[in-house]
């Protein structure tokens, strides 16, 4: 790999609101339908990352998550599991326990979730223990109010960091959209991420309104074809947070599809930050294989 | 006193804020209402009208582009050199035969009709513009922009006001022009030409020839560099040969009926809009 | 990169689950490999085609003079859709006529209030059968399905209940003046948009009082056979409006027709120069919407992802059958390598297919001849010496008439590509360096309809939006079209606007 050379992230991308929403607006109007609709609901379906981040979890919540993660709907063994579960540090152990023996990966926030108001080494320690605990996969959240500072440096280096911590694990960076206000901002924010190491950028903890959207979401990916195509990196994509309906999954997966193209569409590339979700893939999924429309009390809420 | 000689004027064209005689050397003799000679006037050609195409043209960019402001305090300078001159003018009217009274009325109208239009030029793009509130989230407004070289085809009746409720609109829009004068009455324009000149009207807005009009109409009407053609002349040859030069390329044609200049429908916006296109501009909002 | 990682990838794609961890040597995207969307074909069983269409004049269906018939074929099944009536001078003598009729003894006599009332009623009879009128629009002019249900028809209802709602409101909309119908109008429309230009020509005449009838383009005549439906459906008075199908001769005979006061046209440079020079000598008022070469500008520091997506709006929008297409584009030097690559891979995500496919980005041309001169045109480009690129991605079907998107680099200024409208998904690119040097080729040309800025800059939009000679600029943003916003051209590209209030002026003689 030759010397990636770092671009000056005070120089503003431009990024037309109105042109990125027309642009998703367009992409919506793709109508799936048929084998390409039942591919999609189970592609959606691996590339959850089941999702609980409350502080009211319990190891009993999160074994109970896993088992679903294993095994989304027990009448229909077939389907894909999840891609992994994610939850709070303390909790690694467990979903590490209950998933053992399964290709389900655990994912951990840390730094400090979800305002990251923390001092670094806070943050590194959290990471550390999120790590040292099991964690394949860390979300990490991004320090907003030097971001918004203009304090792009700090920003940098704490995502260098953490990732150095990271060690095996894969580091998701959540660029929490919702309080950077601008797509140029997020534009920004995804690139520093990405240059700074990020194996995926997400757009959200969930914790903060708006969360993902699909015009944040086509900014990410449009900056991930750009750091694609100037280093020669990938680099995967997470939107996360108030994505309940399986058609906006595979609105989702259109925008990466028309964006990115075929190498991005598996989960090792593309994630649905849910929990919801879940059931409302699979009761689509039992939709198109049994010809009728289903009810929420046939599917289990863990 | 009695003894003096008289200086008499020779009468040429206005072209690009210069005073040339017609390319061809040509001449042709003005009568005034009694029949009497009493000057030479140019007898232009198709060169003349090329020319003076020419400058019309060099100077649409420069004129169209002054602020809507600057027009008006230039419209509104003409007047004050036209007043600065009356004396002159009502004289060169009775020379062609009006009444004193009628020669006076004529030129104060005509300063006066300057002085309506000078206040037009940053009043009609508010009046005949719109911002369109599009259904989509962009902005999106509606402009009028000059049509470009006007060509104008000049009437036989009161030969200063005329000329001056022609020229006023066409110019006060951005627009430039090129004028062919009346043919039996051309001297109150050339002498306008003389007020433009020394007036802060920038060469080449205002291009004034004389000579025979079917010499050089056909050749106004089908410059392919002409934006449009304003024309005064009712006979229906003319107009229909207008209208199909016109077609060659696409010019917005007028013909206006009018025998009385002095009439106020001849101060009204809508004759600037005559020579005015309109440009919507869209833009997209979000922050 | 490594072959061995290309490999892999092909294999992992293979089976449904590609896993590359690392990209492929040319960093390409790779769009088709994987998750192709299953056709999606809007149903068309509940649509009614009749075999037979009549002229629709004074409120019925009328069988033509000559008795002869002419038809109209499916471009992207290459099928007979329907036959039409062939419109002869006694046609269209019949039809002015019954216009006149109507503007004498009803149309003129009725309070403006219910005159509005009419046209909201058309509007809302048009959104009612809005999917309908879709299908048949796609079905018979070959524009994708997602085009006529989401632009054509939505806003073909719009400009009637925009202009509908000015019909008791003329007094307010020129200052000093009172506003009269002008009389007859004869309207003759192009094939590109049938039943959005039908809205354009009839909702402003019939607001400001006037009757009309109204040519649609032979290849495009169905909508507006089923607007007549909508206009008995809504019990608008016999011969207000009144619909003459047929060529280029019965567009001649309306334009000459003694009784008509005034000409509408929208079609080429070529045909509108004819109209305006058989007007010549008569008291018709006229307009003309006519054609155009559209520059389309990107300067470096313009939103360059969002200028790609208005790049292919500009011209790849309808086939490329848009009088105000943006077909040049002019590129600044610093940007271009990136944005035409962007630009490349963004055509390999365009559907090209079924108009009726909901999926389709870009459907049949519409007609055989047009066919082949876009096909033409591409040629003359190469023999030019400019280099051609085509999208990969979407296969042509077999029948039908289907042009890949084509951009060609390396033009000139002088070549035909540049400087005559093709009117299809042909588009030339030029690059430029100064803001100045970009206006001048712009400019460079008698065309004057629409033109594309793209810039980050608030200043440099105005400044180069005042010096170009075009009756619309988008800027940052492309091919907008709305009821409340006046379209028309400067130089050879028309005169007079249509649409907004502008669009009432020629409709009216002004007291």
């Amino acid at each position: 790999m030759s010397v990636i050379s770092i671009p000056d992230f005070n120089q503003t991308i431009p990024i037309d609101k109105v042109g990125v929403e027309e642009r998703v607006s367009r992409l919506n109007k793709r109508s799936i339908k048929k084998e390409s609709k039942v591919q999609a609901l189970n592609l959606a379906l691996s590339m959850i990352d089941l999702t609980t981040l409350e502080g009211k979890d319990s190891e009993g919540k999160v074994i109970q998550m896993c088992s679903k993660a294993r095994m989304p709907y027990a009448p229909m063994p077939h389907l894909p599991s999840v891609a992994a579960v994610c939850v709070y540090p303390n909790m690694v152990t467990t979903a590490k326990k209950a998933l053992k023996g399964t290709s389900i990966n655990v994912a951990s926030v840390a730094t400090a979730f979800p305002s990251g108001m923390a001092q670094l080494q806070v943050k590194l320690d959290d990471t550390k223990f999120a790590v040292d605990s099991g964690a394949d996969e860390i979300d990490m959240v991004i320090s907003r109010g030097e971001f918004l500072k203009g304090n792009y440096n700090f920003i940098f280096d704490e995502i260098a960091a953490i990732k150095e911590v990271c060690g095996e694990a894969h580091l998701k960076v959540i660029l929490e959209t919702g309080e950077l206000e601008t797509y140029e901002n997020v534009r920004t924010a995804s690139d520093i991420a990405m240059y700074a190491g990020a194996d995926f950028i997400k757009t959200s903890t969930g914790k903060i309104s708006p969360a993902a959207t699909q015009p944040v979401t086509l900014v990410m990916l449009e900056a991930i074809r750009d750091f694609y195509g100037d280093t020669g990196i990938m680099v995967g994509m997470k939107p996360a947070g108030g994505i309940r309906k399986a058609k906006e999954a595979l609105q989702y997966l259109v925008l990466v599809k028309e964006t990115l193209g075929a190498a991005w569409l598996t989960p090792d590339w593309f994630r649905f930050g849910a929990s919801s979700l879940t059931n409302d893939l699979l009761m689509q999924i039992v939709k198109q294989e049994t010809g009728v429309y289903q009810s929420l009390h046939y599917f289990s809420e863990d | 006193m009695s003894d003096r000689i008289d200086v008499l004027k020779t009468y040429k064209t206005y072209v690009g804020g210069k005073f040339p005689r017609s390319e061809s050397d040509r001449t042709y003799k003005v009568k005034n209402s009694n029949d009497k000679i009493v000057a030479n006037a140019c007898r232009c050609t198709r060169k003349d009208v090329r020319d003076a195409v020419l400058a019309a043209r060099a100077a649409s960019k420069d004129w169209s582009g002054r602020s809507a402001y600057n027009r008006g305090q230039v419209l509104y300078r003409i007047a004050e050199m036209l007043e600065g001159r009356k004396d002159q003018f009502i004289k060169e009217l009775e020379l062609l035969g009006m009444k004193s009274k009628e020669a006076i009325y004529e030129v104060e109208l005509s300063v006066d009709r300057l002085i309506y239009y000078a206040g037009w030029t940053d009043k009609y793009p508010q009046v005949f513009g719109t911002v369109n509130p599009v259904a989509s989230s962009h902005f999106n407004f509606s402009t009028p922009e000059p049509t470009g070289v006007v060509g104008i085809i000049a009437s036989d009746t009161d030969p200063l006001l005329s000329i001056i409720s022609l020229i006023a609109p066409v110019i006060a829009g951005g627009n430039t022009c090129v004028i062919l004068a009346s043919e039996s009455n051309p001297l109150p324009a050339v002498s306008f030409g003389e007020v433009l000149h020394a007036s802060d009207v920038p060469g080449g807005v205002v291009n004034i020839l004389t000579g025979y009009r079917e010499e050089m109409v056909d050749h106004l009407s089908s410059h392919m560099d002409v934006n449009a053609v304003l024309n005064t002349i009712f006979d229906k040859k003319t107009r229909k040969l207008i209208d199909e030069n016109a077609s060659i390329s696409v010019k917005r044609v007028v013909h206006y009926d009018s025998k009385n200049w002095a009439d106020d429908t001849h101060e009204n916006p809508y004759l600037i809009l005559d020579f005015q296109e309109t440009k919507t501009t869209w833009h997209p909002v979000g922050v | 990169m490594s072959e061995k990682t290309k490999e892999n990838e092909a294999e992992a794609t293979a089976n449904g689950s590609p896993k590359p961890t690392s990209p492929n040597a040319d960093l390409k995207h790779d769009f088709a490999s994987f998750w192709n969307y299953s056709p999606a074909p809007e149903s068309s069983d509940f649509v009614e085609i009749r075999k037979q269409y009549q002229h629709y004049i004074d409120g019925s269906f009328s069988v033509p003079a000559k008795k002869r018939y002419f038809k109209s074929i499916n471009p992207a099944t290459e099928e007979v859709l329907a036959e039409f009536a062939e419109g002869t001078s006694e046609d269209v003598d019949k039809a002015v006529k019954a216009a006149r009729k109507a503007y004498d003894k009803v149309w003129s006599k009725l309070p403006a209030r219910e005159r509005g009332k009419y046209i909201y009623r058309i509007a809302r009879m048009i959104q009612e059968r809005a999917r309908e009128l879709a299908i048949i629009e796609s079905m018979d002019g070959g524009k994708p399905i997602r085009e006529s249900r989401d632009v054509d028809v939505p806003l073909a209802a719009a400009y009637f209940f925009y202009y509908a709602g000015w019909a008791d409101k003329l007094d307010y909309a020129f200052p000093g003046r009172k506003a009269e119908p002008v009389g007859v109008c004869g309207q003759i429309i192009p094939w590109n948009f049938p039943l959005l230009m039908l809205a354009w020509k009839i909702a402003p005449a019939l607001a400001t009082g006037n009757t009309v009838v109204l040519k649609p383009a032979e290849t495009t005549s169905l909508t507006a056979l089923k607007f007549a439906e909508i206009c008995m459906d809504a019990g608008l008075p016999a011969g207000v409006v009144n619909i003459v199908t047929g060529a280029g001769q019965t567009g001649a005979a309306i334009v000459d027709h003694p009784d008509i006061n005034k000409i509408a046209f929208t079609g080429s440079t070529e045909v509108g120069k004819i109209i305006q020079k058989s007007l010549a000598g008569t008291d018709k008022k006229f307009t003309l919407e006519l054609g155009g070469k559209g520059p389309n500008i990107i300067f470096e520091d313009a939103s360059v992802d969002q200028a790609v997506e208005g790049i292919v709006n500009a011209i790849f929008f309808n086939q490329g059958h848009v009088c105000c297409a943006g077909s040049r584009l002019l590129v600044q030097e610093g940007i271009a390598d990136k944005l035409i690559k962007k630009l490349k891979q963004r055509m390999e995500t365009l559907i090209v297919g079924d108009p009726l496919d909901k999926n389709t980005d870009i459907g049949a041309i519409n007609s055989k001849m047009q066919f082949n001169k876009i096909n033409e045109y591409i040629e003359i480009g190469i023999k030019e010496g400019a280099t051609i690129h085509q999208s990969n991605s979407s296969n042509l079907p077999d029948k039908g008439y289907f042009c890949k998107p084509t951009i060609f680099t390396g033009v000139a200024q002088s070549n035909r590509i540049v400087q005559e409208e093709i009117f299809g998904p042909v588009l030339t690119i030029q690059t430029f360096r100064t803001p100045e040097e970009a206006v001048e080729k712009a400019n460079n040309t008698p065309y004057g309809l629409a033109g594309g800025i793209w810039t980050d800059k608030g200043s440099k939009i105005f400044k180069i939006s005042q010096k170009l000679r075009s009756g619309v600029v988008w800027a940052n943003t492309f091919n907008k079209f709305d009821p409340t916003s006046p379209f028309g051209g400067y130089k050879e590209s028309g005169v007079g606007r249509e649409g907004g209030l502008h669009g009432l002026y020629p409709y009216v003689n002004l007291k």
